[in-house]
């Protein structure tokens, strides 16, 4: 256990001196990513006020709270992504990390948990620069504040697992992109991504259900911005737990039949 | 004219080289499907709510995202793949290759790129302006196609001059890769009329980031808003940023410090 811990520790500490080394790039990076969730709150925004104050339930000011928060949950979706897999797995890169002794994905999950304290830091200023701007509708109770703060670093997990998954699909095809596409389309529209799940037909909130997605970014964002009740937030939760689970299962099944299709060598 | 060559040949050579990898094509064609769908999602979403944004209905906005598709195809083709390779050409030291050859050097790293699959989003979003005129009932007049032809020009000058500036900045901070991620995040923005956005961002997307004239102003030219002093006033705009790019990338470039890769 103790040997875990030191390796995250250290691991962590490094991604903050690598990501803290070039903070233009960070800033770019970050400016590009704010870019979608403003566009999406001026929108909806503009649509709340043509139709006398609200749109399903949601007013300016509560597009304002739904998309700044979903800033950080963005942020916090930022993982190891399948097109790194791909690269790994083409270039053969794994071979190296395959060599050490633990698991390729702690190193992921480890790294980009460090790399979020960088990425918080940086999003503060910019999370009140919206603040003042937009006039966000939040008032979150002590509950959901710390519902956040789980549901955050759950949704982290839930998405470094499917992630993951997807990525090692590139053990069997070296063509991913196309699926990859795919994937991140159905997850902009089924997450509560691109507008609140709320404002979806019916049928895609059912059909939402039987995904992960909203789990690693809708759920989050209503637990800070939407009113939830203690039986949602706990059910959410809940949910987010049941998903690692599953998630860790899949993970390590299909890396176990996986890694015996890897025939890199050297890297 | 000796540079007029020098660019059809990199373009064939372009050309070229995406013939070897014809499954791209498809691969090609499947994400601009899922992004057309994914767009037009969104679209519906919005006028499931209202029946019209800003003034625009839900007809001339389907002609807007056909002209922000086409453009995005544009600079996916020709412009980014420049860039982004001029970009690690500075950081890497690789640029003295292009500095040493006998031709101008910012004719030479503006053209030696071209991905020939991308023109399938021009020619996507060629269609869905085709269906949006075609839901206004054809009343284009001739004068209008060609401020809007005028218009998509100036709108792609205009945004090379943007991205030639922004990599130009790798001559002093080096790591800049992020800036396709910071054009992707701010070009979607060009998804809707900038006239819907607060003055402050509008402002930003007409004169930081071109996105107004790259998208909105050929798409007003489509739809009878575009007025004479607007067109006048984007043609102005396009000859400064032609200079002022230029001027620029001068001053870069001796700051380059890249000695033989």
């Amino acid at each position: 256990m103790k040997r875990y811990f030191d390796y995250y520790r250290a691991q962590m500490k490094i991604a903050v001196l690598q990501e803290f080394q070039y903070p233009i790039a960070q800033y770019f990076y970050m400016i590009g990513m704010i870019a979608e969730p403003v566009i999406y709150m001026v929108v909806w925004s503009a649509v709340a006020v043509q139709q006398g104050g609200a749109v399903g339930g949601y007013t300016p000011g509560g597009f304002a709270a739904y998309y700044i928060v979903w800033t950080l949950v963005r942020n916090m979706n930022i993982v190891f992504t399948p097109y790194g897999w791909e690269w790994r797995i083409r270039e053969g890169r794994l071979s190296m990390e395959l060599l050490r002794p633990i698991h390729p994905l702690h190193g992921d999950v480890a790294y980009f948990a460090g790399w979020k304290f960088v990425v918080i830091a940086l999003w503060i200023p910019l999370a009140i620069f919206l603040s003042l701007i937009f006039k966000p509708d939040l008032h979150p109770t002590l509950l959901e504040g710390v519902a956040f703060f789980f549901a955050i670093w759950l949704a982290y997990l839930i998405r470094t697992m499917t992630l993951s998954l997807l990525g090692m699909i590139t053990f069997w095809t070296t063509r991913v992109s196309a699926i990859f596409e795919l994937y991140f389309a159905a997850e902009l529209v089924l997450s509560g991504r691109l507008v609140p799940l709320t404002l979806m037909p019916q049928w895609v909130q059912d059909l939402a259900w039987f995904f992960p997605f909203r789990w690693a970014f809708g759920f989050p964002i209503e637990t800070l911005a939407g009113n939830l009740t203690t039986s949602q937030l706990l059910g959410g939760l809940g949910m987010q737990a049941a998903w690692i689970v599953i998630g860790i299962v899949a993970t390590n099944l299909l890396w176990r039949v996986g890694i015996k299709k890897f025939s890199a060598v050297g890297g | 004219m000796n540079g007029l060559r020098l660019a059809w040949s990199y373009l064939r050579i372009g050309i070229l080289n995406e013939f070897q990898y014809r499954a791209n094509l498809y691969i090609q064609i499947l994400q601009t499907f899922i992004a057309l769908a994914v767009g037009l999602i969104g679209l519906q979403l919005v006028f499931d709510q209202t029946t019209q944004l800003g003034g625009w209905s839900r007809t001339e906005l389907l002609a807007v995202m056909g002209v922000y598709i086409l453009m995005g195809g544009v600079i996916r083709a020709a412009i980014q793949p420049n860039m982004e390779r001029l970009m690690d050409d500075i950081r890497n030291g690789t640029l003295d290759f292009a500095l040493t050859k006998p031709a101008d050097a910012q004719l030479l790293v503006s053209v030696r790129e071209f991905r020939l699959w991308q023109t399938v989003d021009v020619l996507t979003g060629a269609i869905v302006i085709g269906v949006a005129l075609a839901q206004l009932g054809w009343s284009l007049s001739a004068l209008s196609a060609l401020g809007f032809l005028s218009a998509l020009v100036m709108g792609a000058a205009l945004t090379y001059c943007f991205w030639l500036m922004i990599t130009t900045t790798a001559f002093w901070f080096i790591r800049v890769n992020d800036i396709a991620n910071l054009f992707e995040g701010l070009y979607a923005a060009g998804r809707w009329p900038v006239d819907i956005y607060p003055l402050w961002l509008r402002t930003g997307l007409t004169f930081l980031v071109p996105v107004a004239f790259a998208v909105t102003i050929p798409a007003s030219a489509l739809t009878g808003r575009l007025t004479f002093l607007t067109w006048l006033g984007a043609l102005g705009l396009t000859v400064l940023f032609l200079v002022v790019s230029r001027l620029f990338w001068r001053r870069g470039l001796k700051n380059y410090s890249g000695a033989s890769a």
